[in-house]
Order: C-alpha cells, then structure tokens, then sequence
C-alpha cells in the first residue's frame, strides 16, 4: 500500500480497533495488508493526534502491550467514512454478475447484500453500477455433473479434448474449485492422468460422470495460482512469431502476446509462446490470408506442409 | 504523503469533525497543529491542497458562506461523513466475500477491497474464506478501462482512437458513454457516437492510446429504455439453421464429432454433418484440421476452407 493510502487507512484502521477492543497486533496487521512494524508505526502517528487543543487529554489513547491493542478517546472518528462511488460500484457490479449464477438461484441473501450496500452507498453508486454489465457464458452441459461432485465431494470421470493435440483423452479428477473467469467455466481439480493440479475448461469435456469414489487429491495438491490469469504459458515453451493483416488483429486480442509490434497499415507483429506447435499451425491455417508465421522457419514449413496437404485433397476431390 | 503531512491532515478531519459551527481558515490555522503561522501565503496553498485531497478520498467537506461573515466557514457533517449502520447475517458476509474477490487487478480490486476495509472496520463480519470451492475472476487488463469507467461514473464524453474490425485505418470517435459491458471475457463501451449520430459499440481492446474526458463531467445523459447489454451483439445469438456435410478422417477430428451427427464411411473415412450460421467461421474451425477434414458441402463454405488454405499457403 503506498504511502498516499495511508490516511484512508488510518480511518479505517481507528473504528476497527474501536469495535474490536483487543484486537491483536499479528491479526490487524494482515487484515489491513501491513507488516506488524508498519501497524505500529500507524498506532504511533494515531497516538500522536486527536482534538484542538492536544492536551494529553485530547489526544487518541491507543496502546498494543503485549500485542493486544487498546485504543480510547477517538470518538470522533469512531465511524468509518462512507463508501466512495467507485467501492460500493465495484462491489454492486460483482454481486449483480454473480446474481445471474445458478448457484444463487435459490436464497435471497445476493438481493439482500445488494439492497443494503445500495441503502449504505447513496444513490451515485447505485446508478453506475447499473450501467457497468459483467456476463457469463451460459453454463456447458457439463456443469450439473460437476457441480454435483464438488458439492459431494466425489471424482469425476471425464474425456478431455485438448485442441492443440485434437485428443481426447479419458481423465479421472478429484475438483477442488470452480473457477469462472473471463466468462469461461473451468475445473480446477487433481487429474490423476497428469498427476498434477490442472484446469479443465468445462465446454471441452466430455462424457463426465459422477463416480462412486470420495474425491481424495494428494496432501501437497496446491489450489492453482491464477493471480495473472487462467492461461499462462510457460517460459520454457517456444517463441513463435507472426505477422498479422488487419483481418488478423484478433489474435493479439485473444492470446497473451510477449510482444506487439504495429507495423503500419494496421499490420501488427506478435510475439507469443505456445505450449504445442500444433496449437501455432492451427492458429495460421485459421488466420489464412490474415497473418502468417515468421518465426522459427520450421513452423512456417510445416504450416506451408499442411495447407499444401490439405488444397491437395480439395483439389483432387474437385 | 508525508508523515508529517498525513498527521497533519488526521487532525484536521478530527477538528472539522468535532467542530459545532463552521470554522475560519484562520481558527483552523490555529487549532491543527503543522500549519506555517508565520507565512500567509505558504498557509493558505498549504490549507487549499489538504482540502482537495480530503475531498479526493471521499471526505466532504463542507464550505459556509455566512453573509455576515468575511470569511468563508468549514467543517465536516457527521451525517455525510459516516457509514450509515449496516449490519450483515452470516450468508449474506459469505456473498460479499465473494464478490470482493471478483476483480482482479488495479483499480476496482483495490476499490472492493477498500469497501471490505470499510464495512469491517464498521464492525461487519466479512468472510473471507467465502465461496469456498467457486472463484470469480473478472480482469480488467484493457488499457482503456479505467478512464472508460471513470467516464461513465462522472458521465462525461469521451474521445479515443478506434481501430474496426479487419479495418487498416485508424479513426477518432466522441462519444457519450452509456456503460461497459463484459461478454465472453472482452470489454465493450457502449454509447452515442457523435461523428455518426448514432448509438455503437466498442470493443475495449480496438481503442488505441489514451481516453481522453472531453468537457465537463455531467454532460451525458443515458436515454431512457436504453440496455446496454443487448446492445452488445452476440454471435451466439445467430441461429445455426444451415447444415454441413464434412469428410473426416477416422480417429481424428474429436471436436467436430462431438459437436456433429458422425456416419461411419468406409476407407478410413466418415462423415460428419455439422450446424453452422456463418461459412466463415465454419471454414475457420475445419481448416485447422488440415488434410483430415474435407468440406463435401456446400460450395460457399467449402470455398471458404480453399481460401483460407491459400492464403495460408502463399
């Protein structure tokens, strides 16, 4: 948190300690995304201010003995400041979004949250948060059964399709989470195949059954970091470059890209890693006309290979 | 910010807190203490940036004109400044937990969780272990998003390079943003363009360069009856009501037989019959599977693989 933060968190910080007498040191320095030397050196600048006058009487009496923090003497700022427009929308725009989940369907507490942030933030907030929509795809066939053994606890059998390889291959999954992120459905789970914490996108599965077996990952099975997003090549897959027409500008829109490069026209230069040639030689022959492979030379030979393998058959067939 | 500084600027939220009556600049000169008493000037640009940032991180502070005084009068209304009291039940903690953890990155995640620090500090239990086996993740990784956001909230029209679809040229565009919306994991503004005199859509990731706000905040109205999200046009809305007859090689083409009607052929080779709306994006599937699929029928859309194994091959 930089420094210009600092005095909203004061204010905030003050009526927490108010209503949490006691609170110790460790517990309020995590709650507030601090080390327990920058909570202290919060507590000593609080320490050091109060009323007009700042007689010690004035002044805000905070102490942490032995990690428990007491503070006295701050009623003036006992409450904290109301929601800013952009903190009660921010919140409003999700819980709206996730209102439209099956998972929300029954139950009204999502109406109820939303009712009394609306009540708590004035009418500002409400009225942008209705003009910001985040949508979800509507929910892959394979949804229930994944639900149903999240919720059971159970594995799952699946048949998996990976485009880059076009392979099925029969999978068995202990789920751990489901992720919705950028509008797309996935498992997160222990695949037994991979023997490995995966993601599976829940559109590419197929076959997906509920089996009698309690979901059971290993002890050392970490939850996926996705804190840069749910596709995340890695740095030991192969460059590929390409160049792309203005018809072929999606690409750098719909893939991570290490690099862009805009060569005039509305001509663009990407740079991208994949985890599978194939994926790259599908994506060219996808691209047609559009861009092409620059680099390495021998994708762009095999992409030339498979095109020329292809037109053959059209040609013969024709 | 200081140390000094956010001491400074602590004890003046208290003292126009606590005040009953308006105080001077003068009265507050004397009662926090860190203002220059020596130097006026050095004094009063020193009291006019504390209050515009007071004002920035939402505190309102409230300026008196007395027609019988000379000067103007401050101080801050509880009753503007305070969180209203709110308290949540268990299930309804659990959602906004949830919902706190939707954004990712930058500006709204740190608003959300600004919001949490907020209704925990008001004494609200929020649970942070909420959703349990279901995450949302909503990024916001566009470049132009922050101001396109800041353009809605403030309703202030906008100016922006844009660059259509396939298109070589990029041109400006004003508009009045109506809202954002997020379909399939991509951004859209959409509003009233003012060149075309018409209402358009956007895609965030088409604008190149800066947003920049044009004109005073308060300047766009949203008509009434617009929505916003049906607007934003769906591919998926297209009916798939034309057919297409496709030669696939055995044991290859997994997707197209999941998605299409599979009749086993002889040599090696089946036939599947797929739905699609748009020869295009059909051809734009089948051609990445190279020499193992081969579009029978109909012509427009087999063509349509032709071209694309050209252009691939020149």
């Amino acid at each position: 948190m930089s420094s210009a933060d600092r005095l909203p968190r004061l204010l905030a910080l003050v009526p927490y300690l108010m209503s949490h007498p006691g609170a110790q040191v460790p517990e309020v320095a995590r709650l507030f995304g601090l080390t327990e030397k920058q909570l202290i050196d919060d507590l000593q600048l609080v320490w050091m201010c109060g009323l007009p006058g700042h007689t010690p009487g004035d002044l805000i009496d905070v102490s942490w003995d032995g990690g428990e923090i007491l503070i006295d003497n701050a009623d003036t700022i006992a409450r904290p400041l109301r929601l800013g427009v952009d903190e009660a929308s921010a919140l409003l725009v999700a819980l709206r979004m996730l209102a439209e989940l099956p998972e929300f369907e029954d139950g009204d507490a999502l109406a109820r949250v939303i009712a009394k942030l609306e009540r708590a933030a004035g009418e500002g907030a409400a009225a942008v948060s209705s003009q910001v929509a985040v949508e979800h795809d509507p929910a892959p066939d394979a949804m229930a059964t994944v639900r149903e053994a999240l919720r059971g606890g159970r594995r799952l059998s699946l048949s998996y399709y990976v485009p880059g390889r076009d392979e099925v291959t029969p999978r068995q999954v202990d789920p751990t989470r489901l992720v919705m992120a950028d509008g797309r459905s996935y498992l997160e789970g222990w695949c037994y195949r991979a023997e490995g914490m995966r993601l599976f996108r829940l559109d590419r599965m197929m076959d997906v059954e509920v089996l009698e077996v309690p979901a059971d990952p290993p002890a050392g099975a970490e939850p996926l970091d996705l804190a840069d997003g749910v596709f995340r090549p890695s740095p030991t897959d192969e460059l590929a470059e390409l160049e792309l027409t203005p018809a072929g500008r999606w690409v750098a829109e719909y893939y991570p890209c290490e690099e862009v490069t805009e060569l005039g026209e509305g001509r663009l230069r990407v740079t991208l890693r994949a985890r599978d040639q194939g994926w790259v030689v599908r994506l060219a022959l996808r691209l047609g006309d559009a861009g092409r492979v620059v680099a390495p030379e021998h994708l762009a030979a095999r992409v030339r290979e498979t095109a020329a393998a292809a037109l053959a058959r059209y040609e013969t067939a024709g | 910010m200081s140390r000094r500084k956010t001491e400074r600027l602590l004890n003046l939220v208290i003292c126009l807190l606590a005040t009953r009556r308006p105080l001077s600049a003068e009265q507050i000169r004397h009662a926090v203490p860190g203002y220059d008493a020596g130097n006026d000037e050095a004094f009063q640009r020193m009291f006019e940036r504390d209050k515009t940032e007071l004002r920035e991180i939402g505190i309102p502070v409230e300026v008196h004109r007395d027609p019988w005084e000379d000067e103007p009068g401050y101080r801050i209304m509880r009753q503007a400044y305070e969180l209203p009291d709110i308290t949540l039940e268990a299930d309804e903690a659990a959602v906004l937990g949830l919902a706190a953890q939707v954004w990712q990155r930058a500006n709204l995640a740190e608003a959300a969780g600004g919001a949490l620090l907020k209704l925990r500090a008001a004494g609200v239990q929020t649970d942070e272990s909420a959703g349990g086996p279901l995450e949302l993740r909503v990024d916001t990784r566009d470049p132009a998003f922050p101001a396109l956001w800041e353009a809605v909230r403030d309703r202030r029209v906008v100016r922006f390079d844009y660059r259509a679809a396939g298109s070589e040229s990029v041109l400006t565009r004003t508009v009045e943003p109506w809202g954002v919306v997020s379909r399939r994991g991509r951004w859209y503004v959409v509003g009233h363009d003012r060149e075309r005199g018409a209402a358009r859509v956007f895609r965030l990731s088409r604008i190149s360069g800066t947003v920049t706000p044009v004109g005073r905040p308060g300047a766009v109205t949203v008509p009434d009856g617009v929505d916003i999200r049906s607007m934003v046009g769906s591919r998926d809305s297209l009916v798939r009501e034309r057919a297409a007859t496709v030669r696939v090689r055995q044991g290859t083409c997994q997707w197209l037989r999941q998605v299409g009607r599979t009749e086993p052929g002889a040599g090696g080779w089946d036939v599947v019959t797929v739905d699609f709306a748009d020869p295009e994006w059909l051809a734009g599937s089948i051609v990445t599977f190279g020499a193992d699929a081969e579009v029978l029928d109909p012509p427009d859309a087999r063509d349509a693989v032709i071209r694309r194994l050209k252009g691939a091959l020149a």
